[in-house]
C-alpha cells in the first residue's frame, strides 16, 4: 500500500461495495419532476413536466451516457440523483439502499458527486483553489490541515501541480485548468458516482480530449461509475458503455451504444444520430433530419410526445403513449409503436420482428 | 497500522496559504486615495477621541462681542459661531457626537440589514416573503417622516434618535442584501457546496457571505452622511442633540441664520460632514476592489 493510499484512507475511506457487481450502483424508479410555472392570483399556471416517469439503472464501473436536445429533461435528472432538488414521485437506490430514511441526503452526497458545465461558475471566485477542494472533506469532520493535504493529493491526481495551484484564484485558470479543478472537488468525498453534466461541452476541443482521457483515468484508477450527460454524440460514443435518449422529460429508447448507433429504433435517435455533423463528403447531411423546436413542455403532445415532429406518426401514436420495450437485442429498449407488435402501427413487426430501415 | 498512518497525515500536512485578509490589506495599501482617506478619518477620528487632551478653547464658552468672527482671527483660528463660541474647539467636540450619531446606527443596521437580507436570499420562499413585505412596509414612508415619527413615539434624547436612525436604515440594507445573494445564490458554486453535503449556514458563511458582502459594505458607508444629515434634522426639532452640545448637524442648523454674515465660518460643520463622508465613500470603494480578488 503506497504512502498515498494509506493517506487515502485516513481521509475518508471509500465507501464499501454492497451487493456485488450485479447490483446496479444507481437504479432509478419512476422520476418525475414537474415545476409549477407562471400562474400569479388570478392565472392558471401550467405544469413543466421537466422530467415523467424515468427509469434506467446504472452498472459498476459503467459510463451511461444521457443525450437529447436542450430541456429535454437531462440537467434535471442529475439534479434529482445528487438531491439538489426534491423528486416529485420517484425512487432512487444506490447500490440496494434506497434515498430516504436508509441513505440519508448528506450519506448520498457523499457517494454521488457532480461536475458541472459552467467550469467558471461552479468554483467560488472568492476561494483559493486550495480551499475549495478542501472544503467538502472539512464539512465531513476532517481536520482542516489534512482536508488541505488531500487538496493537493487531488489537485496531482488530475494533473495540476499543487505548487503552482493550490493557492491561485479561479480567474487565473484556462477552462480546461478549472475543469480539472471541478473534477477534483468532485473526487474529494472519494464518491462512488460521479455525474458529469454537461462537464466537457464548454471546452476547446483539444482540452476537451484531455480532460475525457483524465476521466477514464481517474475511473480506472479509483473504481468509479460515471453518469455522463452531453448533448455531443460523438463525445458520449467514445467515452460511454450505454446510452439513454431522452426526449422531452422521457427516455424514448435506452441501449449499448453500439447497438444504438447501428441499429437505433426510435425515430429520434435516428433523427439525433442523423443530424450529426460528418467529415465524410459521402455521408453529408442534405436536409434537416427533424425540424422545428421541442414542443412546449407545459402542454405536452398527447399519446407519443414525438409524434408532432416524426414523419412516421399514424393515428395509435397521438392516441397512445408507447412504453419502452425491448427490442430483441439484448438491453436495447425503444419507446415507440414501431417495435411493438402489439401496437397497430402499420410499420410494427407483425409476424417476423423485422424492422426496415426506412430513413 | 495507525501509527503509520497518523506520520504520514502529519507529513502531508501543508501549512495554511496567505490569508484572505491579508490580501485585502495588502491591495488596499496600494491604492492611494484610500490610504489618503483612511489617513483623514483616523486624523479626524483621534481628534475627536482625544478632543478634552486637545488644550482647546471651551467649546461652550460664548461671548457675546466677539460673535462671528471671520476665519484666521488671532486667537481663533476658524472664528466664532453666533454665540462667539470657538468653532475649532466646537468642531472639534462635535466630532464626538457626530461620529457615533454618523456610525453606530449604519453599523448596527448593516449587521441586522445584512443578516435579514442575506437570509431572505438564501432560503428564498415563504421566508423571503415574510422579510421583504415587511421591509416594504417601511418603504411606504419617507425616511425623514419615518426617523421624526419613531423619534418622536420614542421621545427625546440622543438613545432613541439613535435607535430611530438605524431602524430607517434597515430596509435599505435589506433591499440590498436580499438582491446580491438572490444573484449569488442560483450559482453553481453554491450547488457544487450544497451537494458537497454542506448545511445552510456553513454555505452561508464560506460562500454566500464573501461574494454579497463587497456591495452591501459600499451602499452601507453611502449612508453614513446620510444618517449625519438627518441627525441633524432630528436635533433641529428637538428629538436629538440638544443645544448647547456640540455636534456637526446642529451646529449647521443653528448657523445658518449667519449664512449671509459670515458664510465661511457658516459652511464649517457642513464642510465637515461632507469631508468625513466621501472619505468613507471613497474607503469603502476602495476596500470592495481590494476585496474583489480579480484585481
Amino acid at each position: 500500500m503506497s504512502e498515498a493510499d494509506v493517506l487515502r484512507q485516513e481521509v475518508l475511506a471509500p465507501v464499501a461495495d454492497v451487493g456485488g457487481p450485479q447490483q446496479p450502483l444507481l437504479a432509478v424508479r419512476g422520476l418525475s419532476k414537474h415545476f409549477a410555472v407562471g400562474g400569479g392570483l388570478f392565472g392558471r399556471g401550467g405544469v413543466v413536466r421537466a422530467v415523467d416517469d424515468v427509469n434506467f439503472s446504472v452498472d459498476k464501473g459503467e459510463v451511461l451516457g444521457i443525450v437529447g436536445e436542450s430541456g429535454c429533461g437531462k440537467s434535471t435528472t442529475a439534479r434529482l440523483i445528487i438531491g439538489l432538488i426534491a423528486p416529485d414521485k420517484g425512487e432512487i437506490t444506490l447500490d440496494g439502499e434506497p434515498v430516504g430514511p436508509a441513505l440519508t441526503l448528506r450519506e448520498l452526497r457523499r457517494r454521488v458527486q457532480m461536475v458541472f458545465q459552467d467550469s467558471y461558475a461552479s468554483l467560488n471566485p472568492r476561494l483559493t483553489i486550495e480551499e475549495t477542494i478542501a472544503f467538502g472533506p472539512k464539512v465531513h469532520g476532517i481536520a482542516p490541515a489534512v482536508a488541505r493535504a488531500r487538496a493537493h493529493e487531488l489537485l496531482r491526481k488530475v494533473g495540476l501541480d499543487p505548487s503552482l495551484f493550490a493557492d491561485r484564484y479561479p480567474h487565473e485558470l484556462s477552462g480546461g485548468q478549472r475543469q480539472r479543478i471541478n473534477i477534483a472537488r468532485a473526487l474529494a468525498l472519494a464518491p462512488r458516482l460521479v455525474i458529469l453534466d454537461e462537464a466537457v461541452s464548454a471546452l476547446d476541443k483539444s482540452v476537451e480530449a484531455q480532460v475525457l482521457n483524465l476521466l477514464l483515468d481517474l475511473k480506472e484508477e479509483l473504481g468509479l461509475t460515471y453518469v455522463f450527460i452531453s448533448h455531443d454524440l460523438n463525445v458520449v460514443r467514445f467515452i460511454s458503455d450505454r446510452v439513454i435518449v431522452m426526449y422531452l422529460g422521457e427516455v424514448v429508447e435506452s441501449g449499448p451504444v453500439e447497438a444504438l448507433w447501428t441499429d437505433a429504433r426510435h425515430p429520434y435517435t435516428r433523427a439525433l444520430l442523423a443530424a450529426m455533423p460528418s467529415l465524410d463528403a459521402d455521408h453529408r447531411t442534405q436536409e434537416a433530419p427533424i425540424s422545428g423546436d421541442p414542443p412546449n413542455p407545459i402542454d405536452p403532445p398527447s399519446g407519443c410526445r414525438f409524434h408532432t415532429r416524426c414523419a412516421f406518426a399514424e393515428p395509435v401514436c397521438s392516441a397512445e403513449a408507447p412504453r419502452l420495450m425491448p427490442t430483441g437485442n439484448e438491453r436495447h429498449a425503444a419507446a415507440c409503436h414501431m417495435v411493438d407488435p402489439a401496437s397497430g402501427h402499420s410499420r410494427a413487426p407483425v409476424a417476423s420482428p423485422e424492422i426496415q430501415h426506412a430513413i | 497500522m495507525t501509527i503509520v498512518a497518523t506520520d504520514i497525515v502529519r507529513i502531508a500536512v501543508v501549512d495554511k496559504a496567505r490569508g484572505y485578509w491579508t490580501n485585502v490589506g495588502r491591495r488596499l495599501m496600494r491604492d492611494p486615495v484610500s490610504v489618503l482617506c483612511a489617513v483623514v478619518l483616523i486624523l479626524i477620528a483621534l481628534a475627536a477621541i482625544f478632543a478634552p487632551y486637545l488644550s482647546l478653547a471651551d467649546p461652550f464658552l460664548g461671548s457675546m462681542i466677539r460673535r462671528l468672527r471671520p476665519i484666521g482671527t488671532p486667537g481663533y483660528p476658524l472664528g466664532t459661531d453666533e454665540l462667539g463660541r470657538d468653532m475649532l474647539s466646537r468642531l472639534v467636540h462635535g466630532g464626538r457626537l457626530s461620529l457615533l450619531i454618523g456610525l453606530l446606527p449604519v453599523v448596527t443596521a448593516f449587521v441586522i440589514g445584512t443578516t435579514l437580507g442575506v437570509s431572505a436570499g438564501y432560503v428564498g420562499g415563504f421566508v423571503n416573503q415574510t422579510i421583504m413585505r415587511t421591509v416594504d412596509v417601511f418603504y411606504a414612508f419617507p425616511s425623514v417622516l419615518l426617523a421624526i415619527a419613531i423619534s418622536g413615539a420614542l421621545g427625546a434624547g440622543i438613545t432613541n434618535s439613535l435607535v430611530s436612525l438605524t431602524i430607517v436604515f434597515i430596509p435599505p440594507i435589506v433591499r440590498v442584501a436580499e438582491s446580491v445573494t438572490t444573484s449569488v445564490r442560483g450559482l453553481d458554486f453554491v450547488n457544487a457546496a450544497r451537494a458537497s453535503g454542506a448545511g445552510p449556514l456553513t454555505i452561508m458563511r464560506v460562500h454566500v457571505l464573501g461574494n454579497v458582502l463587497g456591495p452591501i459594505f459600499v451602499y452601507s458607508t453611502s449612508l453614513i452622511s446620510v444618517c449625519m444629515i438627518l441627525a441633524a434634522g432630528l436635533s433641529f426639532l428637538g428629538l436629538g442633540t440638544k443645544p448647547p452640545q456640540p455636534e456637526w448637524g446642529l451646529m449647521l442648523n443653528t448657523l445658518r441664520t449667519a449664512i449671509y454674515i459670515n458664510p465661511w465660518v457658516a459652511a464649517l460643520p457642513g464642510a465637515m460632514i461632507f469631508t468625513v463622508s466621501i472619505c468613507f465613500n471613497l474607503l469603502s470603494d476602495g476596500m470592495r476592489s481590494a476585496m474583489d480578488v480579480r484585481s
